[in-house]
């Protein structure tokens, strides 16, 4: 199957960066259908793996890939800004954001994804790795005994967005207070600012008075 | 004070040890502001390309450092609730104490001493390092981490130099046959250099090693940079002084500049002769005895600070192995070989 | 002690509070019966030049073990710029390394352009590279003077404060802000430089190199700074990449890595001769070192752009409003700290959905509870002043 969704990946990508297909096809010959998609987006593979890989992909990545560096790991919600069952959302004076659910490149089963950079020191290439997360129960591996600068990485990870991460030595707030509630980095949680001010650079959107939409448009 | 008497003023025993008490007691806050305007205020502002405090008092911010004892006064006494109150309150008078002591022995003139006592040289390191005694007091009560690590600091550090200071010195004592401060200047005034008496014989020149150790060890004992663990600002904050406020923090800075005062003296007296003037005695010497005592301990301070503010600060684990591996061993190589020569020499 | 385990592997990391540290003389091999303290640096402590609180239990002066405390002044930054436009960010990111506002600007600009399609003018990545030195210059020579201040030394302090000024008075003539530029914008930069600019640089520049010398010879040169920091926090290569540790901190390290030679091409740096230093120790003497000679570098690099500034205008055709189509996209850069990388998620709105802002000092100083175990505290002060780090680039 993995081969199926490379081979559709590649063809639909521009003109792959070749080190980001050599990268893409021994990913993929190691972890084998682990993978779900792959994407050249700007020079950078993108690669989305099955929670299950999103460990073996690290490993493969630091011993194999030589990507000895991790720059970075983080979570993503895919939930629009507007509350899913229609009740009026705090943050409506945002810049305007899409109001379904659509997800980035190579995709996502649902809301929540963590996804995690890391790269070479010694060959310059980079990969961005991508892991689907329940959305009731998120938790995935943790990458600490890989990498073990993902400790606070992954603690930010599990205060921002909830996601827990299993192996973690000590999963505790990292720069929130103790007792703090809710995820911040979620989608529903509110930004209180945003609730007592209207977004400040609304007006900027608004079409100019006396001026036809020539240039404010699209 | 014996300039007293050669003024013919008839006082009994009683008011002369008042009057002495109180120009000695003169004498500490008056040493600490002359260092501190000099060296602190102006000297480190201009090696650091600023010009310091220019305003108060019109001449280059001479009333700078008297305004701020004054601010000092006025502040609040804030003292911690967990501190051991009563410890916390005399700690900084005993530090001021311990210079106080110091002066007592130090000639300025033929007769303007309080006290020539017969071990002179070594009454004054003894007394100087009572101020250990406060250091720790005041550490342990401020009931503070930061504070109590400065205190413990300040006691290994201030144990270890006590003994290079000790050596320093004896090379001088053995040269002047005495120990009395009085005698060493006297046998720097009328010695002389291969014959010549010109300049007489500063034991700089003899004892240019014990000058040099004795320069590190009062390093060492006033805390001051390269050795300045206890206070250590960017680690401890302030090391013991970390939770002093008001007029207690004024003791504590008057006792360290007092206490540089006096270490400069007293290294001008061992080493560069002190007061004395080759050739000139008398009323003569007595009028300017001060005069070139206070040249040369500005001379001895300029040094002091000018190292104090250049230099980075060691690790407690490396002035430990410096005092002992090093300064130690060259202080006894240098008594053996001032021995060796005095009976050779004559 | 192996050097490369990571923390959690090693015995001992996991200190239960009250209880003692079998380690803590492992040096000795001998277990001395002495009751541990607990000592709570910062948040309000000069050596964390900021808000970071570290948590370090103490026997005797060595540190058994130490945890870093941060978030004293998290500010949500990545929340904040999903409710901003995309010119919006570029004035809160200014402030995440305060010290180089300019740098932090750039690859947040390179990832919309990038996005929308845009390239900026020749000049303006002149410019923009121009600045990016500067502020580097600036950063870093606080931290040559700083780094004196942390082991003692006062004088250096002020020096570098001196010197820094001309550079930021440099950086306000262009861009009218000292430490907030804000100057970037998507497509260009705002104005060009203002006229003698460019002589005042030069002799700016001299200076610098100047300053450079002064602290070769007070610092590098000098006996007791290099007994406080040759040996002391030594980050093995392979450890400090797996923890992220990045810039000068790795290249002392050993670890020939720049991100302006050796990343995805950004700004105008193929177009420069400069040469990458690194160190083979690893230790705080070595990152001093490194950075006293980037700083020299720098100061090259801006001398070759300034002999080399390309003329033409300094804005591309952008739309008036910005949208920036969907897509994602990851831009790092080389910034005076170490890494700085924004990863911009687009859904074609006129604001970002998610940025993911990677900064620097974040890993450099997580690996600080691997490296203080066992020092003493004066280097404590030592190593968090040879990492190098500004707060609000850890705590975002």
């Amino acid at each position: 199957m993995s081969d199926d969704v490379v081979a559709v990946e590649t063809a639909e990508a521009d003109i792959p960066d070749p080190v980001v297909g050599v990268l893409a096809a021994r990913l993929g010959e190691a972890l084998g259908d682990g993978i779900l998609a792959w994407e050249d987006s700007f020079g950078t593979l993108v690669i989305r793996v099955k929670p299950d890989s999103w460990a073996p992909a690290a490993e493969f990545a630091k011993g194999e890939l030589e990507c000895d560096y991790l720059s970075f790991i983080s979570g993503i919600d895919w939930q629009p800004v507007t509350r899913p069952d229609g009740q009026e959302g705090s943050d409506l004076s945002a810049p305007v954001q899409p109001t379904e659910m659509t997800f980035g490149v190579t995709g996502s089963a649902g809301r929540f994804q963590v996804f995690g950079h890391v790269q070479s020191t010694s060959r310059h290439w980079g990969v961005t790795i991508k892991s689907d997360v329940d959305e009731t129960d998120p938790r995935i591996a943790s990458w600490v005994a890989i990498y073990p600068g993902a400790d606070w990485h992954e603690r930010e990870c599990w205060e921002m967005y909830g996601i827990v991460f299993d192996g973690h030595p000590s999963l505790r707030n990292l720069y929130l207070p103790g007792g703090f509630e809710g995820h911040p980095l979620r989608k529903d949680f509110p930004l209180l600012a945003r609730e007592v001010k209207p977004w400040p650079g609304l007006v900027d959107v608004e079409p100019m008075p006396g001026v036809v939409d020539a240039e404010g448009g699209e | 004070m014996s300039v007293l008497a050669t003024l013919a003023l008839d006082i009994g025993w009683g008011s002369t040890l008042a009057i002495k008490t109180i120009l000695v007691l003169a004498i500490i806050p008056f040493g600490a502001l002359v260092l501190g305007y000099t060296f602190l205020l102006k000297m480190m502002s201009h090696m650091q390309s600023r010009l310091g405090p220019m305003d108060p008092g019109g001449f280059h911010g001479w009333f700078q450092l008297v305004g701020d004892g004054l601010k000092f006064l006025q502040k609040e006494d804030i003292m911690p609730a967990e501190a051991d109150r009563r410890v916390f309150a005399m700690a900084p008078a005993v530090i001021v104490m311990s210079t106080f002591l110091i002066f007592l022995v130090i000639p300025a003139g033929p007769r303007t001493i309080v006290e020539d006592l017969d071990v002179g040289v070594f009454y004054a390191l003894a007394v100087s390092s009572l101020s250990v005694i406060g250091v720790l007091m005041a550490g342990w009560a401020s009931s503070n981490k930061f504070a109590l690590l400065g205190a413990l600091r300040a006691a290994g550090q201030l144990i270890a130099y006590e003994l290079p200071l000790l050596l320093a010195v004896v090379g001088v004592v053995i040269q002047a046959g005495t120990m009395s401060l009085q005698g060493i200047v006297t046998a720097q005034q009328d010695g002389s250099i291969f014959g010549i008496t010109a300049i007489g014989n500063p034991f700089i020149f003899t004892q240019f090693i014990g000058f040099a150790l004795f320069l590190v060890a009062a390093q060492a004992e006033l805390t001051q940079p390269p050795f300045d663990m206890p206070v250590a600002e960017s680690e401890l904050i302030s090391g013991y002084m970390v939770e002093y406020s008001g007029f207690r923090f004024l003791f504590f800075f008057i006792g360290e500049f007092g206490t540089a005062f006096a270490f400069a003296a007293l290294a001008a007296t061992l080493f560069l002769g002190g007061w004395a003037i080759p050739g000139v005695h008398g009323a003569t010497a007595e009028l300017l005895g001060p005069i070139v005592l206070f040249v040369k301990l500005m001379a001895i301070a300029f040094l002091m600070f000018w190292v104090r503010f250049t230099y980075p600060r060691l690790r407690e684990d490396q002035l430990q192995s410096l005092a002992w591996k090093v300064l130690i061993p060259i202080g006894l190589i240098n008594i053996v070989a001032t021995g060796i020569l005095k009976v050779a020499v004559g | 002690m192996t050097t490369t385990q990571p923390p959690s592997q090693l015995p001992g990391f996991e200190v239960e509070p009250g209880s003692l540290n079998p380690l803590a003389d492992a040096r000795l091999a001998v277990e001395l019966d002495t009751g541990d303290m607990i000592l709570n640096m910062g948040p309000q402590h000069p050596a964390t030049h900021g808000t970071l609180r570290l948590v370090v239990r103490l026997d005797g002066e060595r540190v058994i073990a130490a945890d870093p405390v941060i978030g004293y002044m998290h500010r949500g930054y990545e929340k904040l710029t999903e409710f901003r436009t995309y010119p919006q960010i570029t004035t809160l990111i200014n402030r995440i390394d305060w010290l180089s506002s300019f740098a932090n600007e750039v690859p947040f600009i390179h990832a919309a352009e990038q996005l929308m399609g845009i390239e900026a003018p020749q000049r303006a990545q002149h410019i923009r590279t121009l600045l990016t030195e500067l502020s580097r210059i600036a950063t870093i020579y606080l931290f040559l003077g700083e780094m004196g201040l942390q082991v003692g030394a006062l004088t250096p302090a002020f020096w570098g404060f001196r010197d820094r000024e001309h550079v930021l008075n440099l950086i306000e003539g262009a861009t009218g802000g000292r430490f907030h530029p804000n100057f970037n914008r998507i497509g260009g930069v705002k104005d060009d430089l203002p006229w003698g600019w460019i002589v005042e640089c030069r002799a700016a520049m001299k200076r610098i190199l100047d300053g450079c010398d002064d602290f070769e010879d007070v610092l590098v040169g000098n006996e007791i700074f290099q007994a406080r920091t040759r040996g002391v926090g030594i980050i093995p290569a392979e450890l400090g990449a797996a923890y992220g540790v990045s810039g000068a901190n790795l290249r002392a390290s050993g670890v020939d890595w720049d991100l302006r030679r050796d990343g995805k091409p950004y700004l105008s740096y193929n177009e420069l001769d400069f040469k990458v230093w690194t160190h083979q120790d690893g230790d705080s003497f070595a990152r001093y070192w490194v950075r006293l000679q980037e700083t020299r570098e720098s100061v090259r690099m801006v001398l070759q752009l300034l002999d080399g500034l390309a003329s033409g205008p300094v804005m591309a055709k952008v739309p008036r409003i910005i949208k920036v189509p969907a897509g994602e996209v990851w831009v790092e850069t080389e910034n005076p700290l170490g890494q700085m990388g924004y990863y911009v998620v687009s859904k074609g709105a006129i604001g970002p959905f998610r940025v993911k802002i990677r900064s620097a000092s974040f890993s450099n100083v997580s690996i600080l509870p691997w490296l203080l175990r066992g020092l003493y505290v004066p280097d404590v002060v030592t190593v968090l002043g040879s990492l190098y780090f500004i707060l609000g680039d850890i705590d975002r």
